[in-house]
């Protein structure tokens, strides 16, 4: 079902033009939730499921929308999934719901997903559009799950909840190392992000600005 | 004196900016210069202070659980609660399209210079965010939610400007190539972060 076109639709948003450090879509909600690499692996498949839905289901009714109010009709149709998103987390993960809290909420305005649709889904078929939104949603993941292993494992000493770094090793009980506390305060997550621009367009100089 | 505490604590402790990275995309695209960044700046601090207290009182009267009270007493159990999220987003659209219109009409020099903002904001996540804040945190009357919505606009005013003119005189450092532009914003907005953190625990 892919032809050449469709080829470039996945391979770019994972790293050329990935949502984040290139087209600086979605950072809202994509730093608050990297304190735990949990939170953060459920708001990148929430992001990716909604982001591939409503770019099919905006494409579908492309020619249906009247220009005037297309912001709207975009904005109730992905409000649609992610209330279904949030009411799935909230019956069958209640603690990641909480621990996300707002931020579920907040996937209606991430620029990932009006952005797609402005730019894709109002002027192709449904079936790539599908497919543009799928990787624009796992590229935003990638990056969010970069940050947020950095933060659990340097912040907390944990991934995924399990301990990574050995109780033994701490100073309390005789050993040597600390947790950086500063890694789990908000702050913390931007400078990791601009560091990860600064890797990116160092490895890809033609991203580089001016 | 409640009302007091609870402005300042929204424009610096609880700063959408850089306490809850609210608004980061429009922070980040439009703060190249001073003067846009204010116009974005004022806009979001009405936008707010107007949509809050209006999805506030869709919420106590229509959408909380038991709020139909006043229509029916058999409505005591509805629960439209899981509409919120559509509500909230409807109204801060409609909000923002009407006003965009209504300046456009009356007030021609003002919208030259405020209005192309205003499409903008409706996908603004500091104004949904501030609406969904204002459910979780459950603010016990108007008067709060108005005070809640100014403070946090003027809190994401004083971030965007303030950053807007720091970027005004990066533009004359010498910065690694990898980290001009995108980066050093991060990083920049990272550390005005941690400056603001020093706000924390101030009690009034």
């Amino acid at each position: 079902m892919l032809n050449k076109m469709d080829k470039d639709i996945y391979k770019k948003p994972l790293f050329k033009g990935n949502p984040i450090t290139v087209l600086v879509l979605g950072i809202c909600s994509s730093l608050a939730v990297t304190v735990q690499l949990k939170g953060a692996l459920v708001m990148a498949l929430s992001v990716t499921l909604v982001t591939a839905f409503s770019s099919l289901f905006i494409s579908l009714l492309r020619n249906t929308i009247p220009n005037r109010v297309r912001i709207i009709v975009q904005l109730v149709v992905v409000a649609l999934f992610v209330i279904l998103i949030d009411q799935v987390l909230k019956a069958f993960s209640y603690d990641t719901s909480k621990m996300l809290s707002v931020y579920i909420g907040l996937i209606i305005t991430n620029c990932i997903i009006m952005g797609r649709i402005e730019a894709f889904a109002l002027g192709n078929k449904p079936w790539p559009s599908f497919v543009d939104g799928m990787f624009n949603g796992l590229g935003y993941g990638i990056i969010l799950v970069i940050v947020a292993t950095v933060r659990e494992l340097l912040g907390s000493g944990t991934l995924l909840g399990f301990r990574i770094i050995p109780e033994s090793w701490y100073v309390q009980n005789g050993g040597f190392y600390m947790n950086n506390g500063l890694m789990i305060l908000p702050p913390m997550a931007l400078i990791l992000l601009g560091c990860v621009v600064w890797v990116h367009r160092t490895i890809d100089k033609d991203l580089q600005e001016k | 004196m409640e009302y007091l505490s609870l402005f300042i604590k929204s424009i610096f402790v609880d700063n959408m900016v850089f306490a809850f990275f609210l608004g980061m995309c429009s922070f980040l695209a439009v703060s190249k210069n001073v003067k846009t960044a204010s116009g974005l700046g004022l806009a979001v601090i009405f936008v707010l202070t107007v949509t809050l207290p209006l999805n506030y009182l869709l919420y106590e009267y229509i959408l909380k659980p038991g709020a139909l009270t006043w229509v029916s007493e058999s409505f005591a159990t509805v629960d439209l609660s899981f509409l919120s999220y559509i509500v909230f987003i409807a109204t801060i659209a409609a909000f923002t399209q009407i006003v965009e219109m209504v300046v456009e009409k009356f007030a021609p020099g003002l919208y030259s210079s405020l209005g192309i903002f205003l499409p903008l904001i409706a996908v603004n996540c500091a104004i949904l965010g501030g609406s969904l804040f204002m459910q979780e945190r459950g603010y016990a009357n108007v008067g709060e939610v108005c005070c809640f919505g100014l403070g946090s606009g003027i809190g994401w005013f004083l971030a965007i400007v303030t950053m807007a003119a720091i970027r005004e005189k990066l533009a004359y450092s010498n910065i690694p190539n990898g980290l001009k532009g995108l980066g050093i914003s991060f990083i920049i907005t990272g550390l005005m972060g941690i400056a603001f953190m020093s706000f924390m625990g101030i009690q009034l």
